[in-house]
């Protein structure tokens, strides 16, 4: 069996675990646009701002690909599929054939049509090489806007401030981290954040970037005000990287479809990770989940299933760890419902800065902020995942010592004992 | 593989073996006191005794075959051995970013902010010996040895005779 990989993050690297978890002997070539070994992405923002080693940024250990017997093509990018030949086309204009082809080329920046974007200091954040190169510019004091309040827009932020920069954040919505935080719990965050220093113009972006001799000088906002700035990080989000396969016959909606197996819908061809759209069990519908969990278990699932193997992956959902300055939170599902179908419950100190929420459907939990209170919180994404009617210990679940203490005695000796 | 099983119909909610874990896996592994007195930052169990007046029972990493912690792990310091089935965080690459513990459906997975911060966890007391060596991974784990009343279990698969 020849299996073809495109792309080598956490869905290219579960994928081949996946496949070696059933065939030992089959060949496996990986192609990746980018030179280095699997590195973890969101580690980048950990070397940007001197937590993690450049030894330390590698996502598996350096024997990885020799000890699984990968052909690594690292800095190859494949220039076309070839479905009907089922080939892929390299560089070169050589062609590889396969027998299974998985398409993991992940996420790319949403590049907003900001006039100005071209003036050399604006970056995106999204690989080791953008930080890399961001790096090198940074000195005490040096003013940058981020556009974007999201998880990668904050998390530059963080980094940078750590780096000794003035950072400015400019995002549309009426809060940051809108995707993970409601109302309340945002303020919390954004006041931390103040705290460390950060500005922030919410309900306001960028309209235009200015610049000189082409070099970026400051931004002028949608609300007319102008910031000087010397750098400008593009942090609006990502879609996911369609270029390969938008010109072939393999369905996409915001991504490519994938079915429980990972197959999208040419036979032999596979997608995982933040390229695919597969199924959101909370959410009840097809949906682009551009997160590292989800990402390695669609790519390993795709693995099995490439092999010969027989597993179904049947849908993730959002879940997200994250922090800043020590403040850590973790979330998932469905945060902030706007259907009267659902039940929400709020436990919060504002001394302790911490926030709990809890949002049920039909007496299932179906999403939660936890934030500066996250302990053991993996129990409520557990019984998200196992869509677990909660109702006989509902008002438990906001407890701060909230545990499989409170679980009927049943479901308890069911989860902690294997059973016969 | 073997795993903790605990029996909480027998357990007296006592904590020991939060005590001895919480030794073991100190920089004095065989002196109680000294680990409490002398070690800079406070012993950290891996175990953890839920309880209330009624019940109690101690809970520590279920080392699952399909593990969520190290699927979700960013930065792969979470690994599964596939030799032992123990499941170990790797403290040298863990970021702290508590992703493992989003993931884990048991909240096994403990936040040590002691020092550089990591996810502290459960390692049957395998103490990061040579994984590859099967013979590591039948110690019994000091909760198990010490556990006054066999409240804690060290087995296949779970509990005998159901109850």
């Amino acid at each position: 069996m020849n299996y073809v990989i495109v792309g080598n993050s956490a869905a290219a690297i579960g994928a081949v675990e996946g496949i070696r978890s059933v065939d030992r002997e089959g060949k496996i070539s990986l192609f990746s646009k980018e030179p280095h070994p699997a590195y973890s992405r969101p580690l980048i923002s950990y070397y940007l701002s001197g937590k993690v080693t450049p030894e330390k940024m590698y996502y598996r250990d350096p024997d990885f690909y020799e000890r699984l017997q990968v052909e690594a093509h690292l800095g190859i990018e494949v220039q076309a599929l070839r479905l009907e030949e089922k080939k892929v086309e390299l560089p070169t204009g050589e062609k590889t054939a396969y027998d299974r082809l998985l398409i993991a080329t992940g996420g790319k920046p949403i590049s907003p049509p900001i006039p100005g974007r071209e003036y050399s200091g604006v970056s995106t954040f999204l690989t080791w090489d953008d930080v890399k190169e961001l790096g090198k510019e940074l000195f005490p004091g040096i003013k940058v806007v981020v556009i974007g309040a999201g998880l990668i827009g904050l998390k530059a932020t963080e980094a940078l401030v750590k780096r000794e920069a003035n950072v400015t954040v400019a995002e549309l919505s009426n809060r940051i981290l809108s995707a993970i935080l409601d109302e309340d719990s945002a303020q919390i965050v954004q006041n931390h954040l103040e705290e460390q220093g950060v500005k922030f113009q919410l309900n306001n972006t960028v309209a235009e970037i200015l610049g000189q001799k082409g070099k970026v000088t400051g931004v002028r906002l949608q609300n007319g005000e102008n910031i000087e700035c010397d750098r400008v990080i593009l942090a609006i989000g990502v879609r996911p990287n369609l270029d390969l396969v938008r010109d072939t016959e393999i369905k996409l909606n915001q991504g490519i479809l994938i079915n429980p197996q990972m197959a999208t819908s040419v036979s032999d061809v596979y997608a995982a990770g933040d390229v695919s759209e597969g199924y959101d069990k909370i959410c009840q519908e097809n949906r682009v989940l551009p997160i590292l969990p989800n990402a390695y278990k669609q790519g390993f699932n795709a693995g099995v299933n490439m092999a010969g193997g027989s597993s179904a992956y049947l849908g993730g959902f959002a879940m997200n760890a994250i922090g800043f300055f020590d403040l850590p939170m973790l979330t998932a599902g469905i945060i902030k419902p706007n259907a009267p179908d659902f039940q929400e419950y709020i436990q919060q100190d504002q001394a302790k800065q911490s926030y709990k929420k809890i949002v049920l459907r039909a007496g299932k939990l179906v999403g939660y902020i936890a934030l500066n209170s996250v302990d053991r919180a993996g129990i409520l994404t557990g019984l998200m995942d196992q869509e677990v009617d909660v109702t006989p210990f509902r008002e438990h679940l906001l407890q701060e010592d909230f545990g499989y203490i409170h679980f009927p005695k049943e479901l308890r000796s069911q989860r902690l004992t294997l059973r016969k | 593989m073997k795993r903790v099983y605990a029996r909480e119909e027998v357990c007296v909610g006592c904590k020991l073996c939060e005590v001895y874990c919480a030794t073991a896996h100190s920089e004095y592994p065989s002196d109680i006191v000294k680990a409490f007195l002398k070690q800079r930052t406070k012993p950290l169990p891996r175990i953890l005794v839920e309880d209330n007046l009624e019940i109690s029972f101690a809970l520590q990493c279920r080392h699952c075959d399909e593990a969520p912690c190290t699927k979700a792990c960013i930065s792969g310091a979470m690994q599964k051995d596939l030799v032992t089935g123990i499941v170990r965080n790797d403290e040298s690459r863990c970021v702290g970013c508590w992703t493992c513990i989003l993931a884990c459906p048991f909240g096994a997975i403990r936040r040590d902010n002691q020092g550089h911060k990591v996810a502290s966890k459960c390692d049957l007391c395998s103490n990061g010996a040579d994984d590859s060596d099967p013979a590591n991974a039948s110690n019994v784990p000091i909760c198990v040895q010490n556990c006054p009343n066999r409240a804690l279990q060290f087995m296949d698969s779970g509990i005998e005779g159901g109850e």
